[in-house]
């Protein structure tokens, strides 16, 4: 197995990461069967599914919180395997968002911001300070700086995630059901939050059923189901013409619901 | 057009508390079987009180030198406690057998212990460096009264220098940026290295001999710390210290030996200074030794686990006596002739080493709390394991455990008093001594109370510290 894949073969910006015949087992469940998606520099993706059809241990596998068992992933042209050394380097491309936001709950927003860059970038005080704050303006809530995480709304506990996630400078954001933990209410500020990073040019996976989000900024819509790709399209055409009936059935139930 | 809506303004809640009477009503006499029970806890209470109070206090004798004051009141019908017994005895229940000529050095010690722990312990207040000087000087000029000049040259060097290093550590050309960059690391670590080797050069050739190597193996480490950890706080140098310095301190002024200090072989030690030695060790390395079991005992690679495994359950499954009879008569026969280990020292291996086992157990209890979340969190920012642990796994698993680490620091604390099966006398060790001192034979109810009371006084502090941590961490987030 080649550690890192030829330019030539990759084209790090068009394939910036490249899933080929993924598959993935817990015990004896096959949860991921041959994936193979590959995402562009700033390309933005949109995977929905069923319930239990894989879509978070996909998304999973991107930053090796969960390993596969067969076929390669790539991102930025390093393979991930069970070297350390590759892992740490693609979790430093890679930012993730969770449906539960899990900020750390010892720490203000602040140092949820703040720890990160210093302990693992070495940054020092006064900038990763500056550095949180910029971000903090950017999600809207620089008043919450001395906040503990409890003390905010879920909404604005996600958009937290999101600042101390850009305060590590990510090439790529994972988003797992980021909003489905929300009210209604606050499910709007933080997508408007992700549709402005959209606009920033930031490559972004989503696992979520926010259909909306998807019809504005998705570039590419992935269905799921069962652990496998069924259908894989633009927005406009996922949307107004279905190929397959068990997306035209997974559809239905989303818009009925 | 819809009807205009508007919330109802709030209303204060009922008030249903009646005073004293309503009080007492619902705590005291709610049903006929509760009314019975005060009843007799009133009467309890009221044989054994005064009784007690007029045995203690009402009718004590206080002060004196000999039995005769005691036994003259005796003789009077003043039939209270010998106080004047343990008054006597003072230094010996302080102190054991340490020389009393010596004892100034034990004081230092503890001063020092008392003044650098109190930042630590009360975090909030002395935040600032400028009232943690305050607390300096007050400690210097406190030390000067009691001990004299050496002793508070001891304690202001002790207490400034995290101050001064923690103002070094902030400078950045000494360690900001430390860089990814091999060859700064590898300037930094030679630069410690060469530091050390002068204060070595100059101990040895200066001031001693014997403490050279040890100062400037602690002066290497203190330099590796400031140039390798960036702008640690105040707090973090006291920590350091606390681990590194204070003990190479405790074990020259203690032991002696050295710089003119006459020698005092451990079997001199005893009484309450021993406890606080024994106790105070065993809860500092066992915390530490603790987590790593519980780490460990996680761990996913197998051999680390079932070491862990084995060695807490092994260690879970006998009582500390026994560990204590191993330590001090086992032990030995499995080293060979001429090498004697210090039979206090064994015992604080002993100690530290089951106590440990109990404390990872309660760990591990914490460790299973916290959200598989935060760990996948931790590791999508990039966060390695050991940082991962050190930062945010375990600053919240020890706000989790926190009553039960405190239960074990008490039980610790309560069987120091064990160390007496090997022959060491601790506090209550010594109170048993005292009371077969034909001088003064038959005043046994004062010396177990008073090391009661001693004992409860240091089990209360603890007890309460421990709550409002509780409370700090509590109000804190959630
Ligand atoms: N650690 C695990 N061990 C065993 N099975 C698991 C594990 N994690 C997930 N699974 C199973 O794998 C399947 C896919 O799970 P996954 O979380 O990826 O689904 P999902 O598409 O994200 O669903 P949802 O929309 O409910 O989040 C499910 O059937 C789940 O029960
Ligand atoms: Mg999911």
């Amino acid at each position: 197995m080649s550690k890192t894949v030829n330019n030539s073969e990759a084209k790090p910006d068009d394939n910036f990461i490249v899933m080929s015949n993924v598959n993935k087992w817990f015990g004896d469940f096959h949860v991921l069967k041959d994936i193979n998606i590959s995402v562009g520099k700033g390309e933005k993706l949109v995977i929905c599914g069923p319930s239990g059809s894989g879509k978070s241990t996909l998304i999973r596998c991107i930053n090796r919180l969960e390993t596969h068992q067969k076929g390669d992933i790539f991102v930025d042209g390093i393979e991930l395997t069970n070297d350390v050394k590759h892992i740490d380097q693609v979790r430093r491309d890679v930012g993730m968002l969770f449906q539960n936001f899990n900020l750390f709950p010892h720490m203000t927003v602040l140092e949820n911001l703040t720890v990160s860059p210093m302990w693992i970038r070495k940054m020092p005080l006064k900038e990763a300070r500056e550095l949180a704050f910029h971000y903090l303006e950017r999600v809207k809530i620089p008043q919450l700086a001395n906040k503990y995480p409890s003390q905010c709304s879920g909404g604005q506990q996600q958009r937290v995630a999101i600042a101390r996630c850009l305060c590590m400078s990510p090439k790529v954001m994972l988003f797992d059901e980021p909003t489905s933990a929300l009210d209604p209410e606050m499910i709007k500020e933080v997508l408007d939050v992700m549709i402005d990073l959209a606009n920033s040019g930031m490559t972004m996976i989503c696992v979520t059923h926010e259909m909306g989000f998807a019809r504005t900024v998705a570039d590419r819509v992935v269905f799921m189901d069962e652990g496998e790709i069924v259908e894989e399209n633009d927005p406009e055409s996922f949307f107004n013409n279905p190929q397959y009936d068990r997306t035209v059935f997974f559809l239905s139930q989303i818009i009925s619901h | 057009m819809p009807n205009h809506w508007s919330a109802k303004t709030p209303q204060p809640s009922p008030d249903l508390s009646t005073g004293l009477i309503g009080w007492l009503r619902t705590n005291l006499f709610s049903s006929p079987s509760n009314t019975l029970l005060t009843i007799v806890g009133v009467a309890i209470l009221y044989v054994t009180i005064p009784s007690f109070i007029s045995w203690a206090l009402i009718n004590a004798t206080w002060f004196g030198d000999s039995r005769a004051v005691c036994d003259e009141a005796a003789a009077n019908g003043q039939t209270g406690a010998c106080w004047a017994f343990i008054n006597v005895r003072m230094g010996v229940f302080t102190y054991g057998f340490y020389p009393e000529m010596e004892r100034w050095r034990i004081n230092v010690m503890v001063l020092i212990l008392a003044f650098n722990l109190t930042p630590i312990l009360a975090s909030t207040i002395f935040k600032n460096n400028s009232r943690q000087a305050l607390l300096g000087l007050l400690g210097i000029a406190l030390t000067f009264f009691i001990v004299g000049p050496v002793g508070s040259i001891l304690m202001g060097a002790y207490f400034f220098l995290p101050l001064a290093f923690s103002t070094l550590s902030k400078i950045d050309t000494i360690v900001a940026p430390i860089g990814a960059d091999a060859r700064a690391i590898g300037f930094r670590l030679l630069g410690a290295l060469l530091i050390g080797g002068g204060v070595y050069f100059i101990t040895h050739s200066l001031i001693s001999r014997e403490i050279a190597a040890t100062v400037g193996i602690l002066m290497s480490f203190l330099m590796l710390c400031l140039v390798l950890i960036r702008s640690l706080s105040t707090m973090g140098w006291r920590w350091i210290m606390l681990f590194s310095a204070f003990p190479v301190l405790c074990f020259y002024m203690l032991l002696g030996g050295v710089l003119g200090l006459p020698p005092v072989e451990t079997h001199f030690w005893g009484g309450l200074f021993l406890t606080l030695v024994v106790a105070g060790t065993g809860m500092a390395t066992a915390l530490p030794i603790g987590i790593l079991l519980a780490l460990g005992r996680r761990s996913e690679l197998p051999v680390i686990k079932v070491v862990c495994i084995s060695f807490i359950e092994l260690v879970r499954g006998v009582p500390l006596v026994s560990v204590l009879f191993m330590a001090s008569v086992m032990f030995p026969l499995f080293l060979p002739e001429n090498v004697t280990f210090n039979k206090l020292l064994r015992a604080l291996i002993g100690i530290a080493f089951f106590y440990a086992a109990y404390m990872a157990e309660v760990i591990r209890g914490g460790l299973q709390g916290i959200p598989k979340g935060q760990y996948e969190a931790a590791k999508a920012l990039g966060w390695p394991y050991w940082k991962m642990m050190t930062v945010v796994i375990l600053p919240q698993t020890l706000r989790l455990v926190i009553p039960g680490l405190a239960n074990n620091f008490l039980s610790l604390l309560k069987d120091t008093t064990l160390v007496a099966v090997i022959g060491l006398l601790d506090l209550l060790g010594i109170a048993k001594a005292a009371m077969a001192d034909s001088e003064w034979l038959g005043f046994t109810k004062e010396s177990y109370v008073f090391a009661a009371i001693v004992f409860w006084v240091l089990c209360f502090a603890i007890s309460r510290y421990s709550v409002h941590l509780e409370k700090k961490y509590h109000t804190s987030y959630h």
